[in-house]
């Protein structure tokens, strides 16, 4: 029997398990929608204020559900809407699959009514994307969609389908893709490759492994813990990576980077043999690549084959999945340890303690700090809330002080720091894991470029709660317009509407507080609400985050104050 | 050390692709020199040659990239001594400078061709090198070139593994 082009894509969905789409009609997509009336108790469509926040959701429930997160726009504006989102989960390797609608094909080219190339425009931000103007080319296209955007390095994918390849007959069948010629996403390790890094671990005094999203990606959480613990060689984490080891493990040294810990930074500089798996060095990563590491010799495993070698040269590149490779060097290398080498970044955590955190979590200031706020949470929820964030000065704090013990709990948007994410990511977050806490933390900034989504959480009733921090500052730029740019605080003070009062309007219950004595009841009404909650906390206006690797600085001459 | 390199790209026929290569180029700021398209030996299969002008390390990163791209089944590079190439050259002239000139023992001396003879304009070919090919235009143009085109490099790299190979390995 045939069905519509329109209908073939429902059942495409269906076929892909699909439980959950975020979308927004428009005229291009109206068949799809119509199509999408029928299914609408087997399929729940969560109907977004803007394709940005469709996207974002989308992410958010990808990265902390392990699946493909699905999105709806039209033609046009709704396509182009996708964009930034689909930036980011390309940087962030998120798997997304975006379906838009199109003008008419023989319409193509014409600049028909919403018409933009999408195709053209989402080349360089998406992993493959296909134009689709026949109907029976529409399964094919989604297999493979669903296909790339899971396998290997994941990424987004973007499938155009032309109105009239919506409304063609076709007989559907379904057939997965599990092929394609020229696409290899899954790499036979090379076993020399392991051997030789084998040696090196084993030769090791200052061994030291990083970890990255590669982790979460390859679900090789147990792996790496059964070689690190094998190994006795300490651990630290990317920005992405939180949370892929035990925060609370003997073996974990803290978190890399700009804003990241003392010891993992300037101990970069001091290993014989770093092993980074499922990152890529990012310069938030690494500072200055010139005096990155220059004395270890580095083993890179990585299941994209152009980033080994790209940024960092590698002793021994290893273009593997991190499970498998994990698996196979654990059972090369001996049982170690190394507690002098441990010692020295417990002693490097300790300067850190006393000369920032301490102070940072338990301020002798008047004013709340963020610190403070994030601390008490990640006490409250036992470090096993998803924390979805947004970007900035909240963001680095929220890395810094949140102590993930949860499973993917860590949501935030890494490569392209988008302002927005944070909002739209949390609702994609909390649909995918209905039955945890799901925690977004906010800037007042990044929250009002997409604090349209409130009407999301209001009309589909996600039960996310919204933790503003509130500086009335765009804060990370004014902190580096204070260290940079000789305090010409140009365009970053913000002055802010009342944001509880909005909330109210959504009937998102909401409260604001500017006293410390307020912060723990305050948080426990927030985490003990019935529904959504939003909850912003007035901090200190010109804190800044430290430590801090400055533009240009070796990791290991990072600031502390 | 900015050198030439030729690199060779293998495609599945597929819209969009080309656009999906050169787009690595742009975004790092690098000037393609020339681009050349066509069937390769097997069907369906398209194969580019692309000529740069950078240095090892970038080029070694861009292939990387252009692999990458889910329907490039196979990118290579070459230095120039390591594949052989050519290009092809059409010169449109004035048919009367073969009356009035020495248009015709220049055609000679180059092993060029004429296509075309015209009452107005002839057109002469010549495949060979791009110094080769600018020699012909230089002398020619005593006379006046009216239309010059060069094809753009096509290169056959010296190793002898062949696409079929390589196809049989990705189908493996």
């Amino acid at each position: 029997m045939k069905i519509r082009g329109a209908e073939a894509v429902m059942q495409s969905l269906v076929q892909e398990k699909v439980e959950t789409i975020f979308g927004y009609p428009g005229g291009a997509i109206m068949p799809i929608y119509d199509a999408l009336y029928d299914f609408r108790d087997t399929v729940n469509h969560v109907l977004v204020r803007h394709e940005q926040g469709a996207i974002h959701a989308a992410q958010g429930y990808a990265r902390t559900s392990g699946k493909v997160g699905v999105c709806f726009a039209t033609s046009g504006p709704g396509a182009t809407n996708l964009i930034t989102g689909l930036a980011d989960a390309m940087i962030d390797s998120t798997p997304v699959v975006c379906i838009t609608g199109q003008v008419a094909s023989h319409l193509l080219g014409t600049d028909a009514f919403q018409e933009t190339d999408v195709i053209g425009i989402s080349m360089p931000v998406t992993k493959w994307n296909i134009q689709v103007t026949r109907a029976e080319d529409i399964s094919g296209a989604i297999a493979r969609a669903f296909y790339i955007a899971r396998s290997g390095r994941p990424g987004p994918v973007l499938v155009d389908i032309t109105k009239d390849a919506q409304f063609g007959m076709v007989d559907f069948s379904y057939e997965p893709c599990t092929k394609i010629r020229s696409y290899q996403p899954t790499p036979v390790v090379d076993e020399q490759s392991l051997h030789e890094a084998a040696v090196l671990i084993n030769q090791a005094n200052k061994p030291y492994i990083l970890v990255g999203q590669g982790i979460f990606l390859s679900n090789a959480e147990k792996e790496i813990l059964d070689f690190a613990e094998k190994t006795g060689i300490p651990v630290a984490s990317t920005l992405l990576g939180l949370g892929s080891f035990p925060s609370d493990h003997p073996l974990y040294v803290g978190y890399l980077g700009m804003h990241g810990n003392y010891a993992p930074n300037v101990l970069t500089n001091e290993c014989d043999v770093l092993i980074a798996v499922g990152m890529r060095f990012d310069d938030r990563v690494t500072g200055d690549v010139s005096r990155y590491a220059k004395q270890a010799k580095v083993i890179h495993i990585d299941i994209d084959k152009a980033e080994l070698n790209k940024i960092i040269k590698a002793e021994v590149a290893i273009h593997a999945d991190a499970k498998v490779a994990l698996l196979k060097l654990s059972a090369l290398v001996h049982q170690n340890d190394h507690p002098q080498w441990l010692q020295q970044f417990r002693d490097l955590e300790a300067v850190e303690k006393s000369e920032v955190v301490d102070e940072a979590i338990h301020p002798s200031s008047d004013q709340l700090k963020m610190a403070e706020v994030v601390n008490l949470l990640s006490e409250k929820t036992d470090g096993k809330a998803i924390v979805v964030t947004d970007v900035g000065q909240h963001q680095m704090i929220s890395s810094r002080y949140y102590k993930y013990r949860g499973n993917r709990n860590n949501v935030t948007s890494g490569g392209l720091g988008t302002m927005g994410f944070g909002l739209p990511a949390a609702i994609g977050a909390k649909l995918g894991n209905p039955e945890q806490t799901v925690v977004a933390i906010i800037g007042d900034g990044g929250f009002q470029m997409t604090i349209q989504e409130l009407g999301t959480i209001l009309q589909s009733k996600v039960d996310v709660k919204i933790l503003i921090l509130n500086n009335n500052f765009l804060g990370m730029v004014r902190q580096w317009q204070q260290l940079f740019f000789d305090r010409r605080y140009s365009f970053t003070e913000i002055v802010n509407p009342n944001f509880t009062a909005i909330a109210k309007g959504y009937s998102i219950d909401a409260l604001k507080i500017e006293e410390r004595n307020q912060l723990d009841d305050a948080l426990s009404t927030m985490l003990n609400s019935k529904g959504a909650f939003l909850l912003e906390v007035v901090v200190e206006q010109e804190e800044n985050v430290f430590p801090m690797v400055e533009t240009g600085a070796s990791v290991s001459e990072i600031r502390l104050n | 050390m900015e050198t030439v390199y030729n690199i060779s790209v293998f495609t599945e026929n597929s819209i969009g692709i080309l656009n999906r290569i050169t787009i690595i180029f742009t975004r790092r700021h690098l000037n393609i020199e020339s681009i050349t398209a066509s069937e390769s030996e097997v069907k369906g299969v398209y194969r580019y040659t692309i000529v740069v002008k950078t240095d090892l390390d970038q080029v070694k990163k861009v292939v990387a990239q252009i692999e990458k791209q889910v329907e490039v089944l196979k990118a290579f590079f070459h230095s120039d001594d390591q594949v052989v190439h050519q290009e092809i050259a059409l010169y449109k002239i004035a048919t009367e400078s073969f009356v009035n000139g020495s248009t015709e023992k220049i055609v000679r001396e180059h092993h060029a061709r004429i296509l075309t003879v015209d009452k107005e304009f002839t057109i002469i070919e010549k495949t060979g090198q791009p110094e080769e090919l600018q020699e012909l235009f230089n002398e020619l143009d005593t006379y006046g070139v009216l239309e010059f085109v060069r094809s753009g490099r096509v290169a056959i790299s010296k190793p002898m593994k062949t696409l079929e190979t390589y196809l049989k390995e990705l189908e493996a």
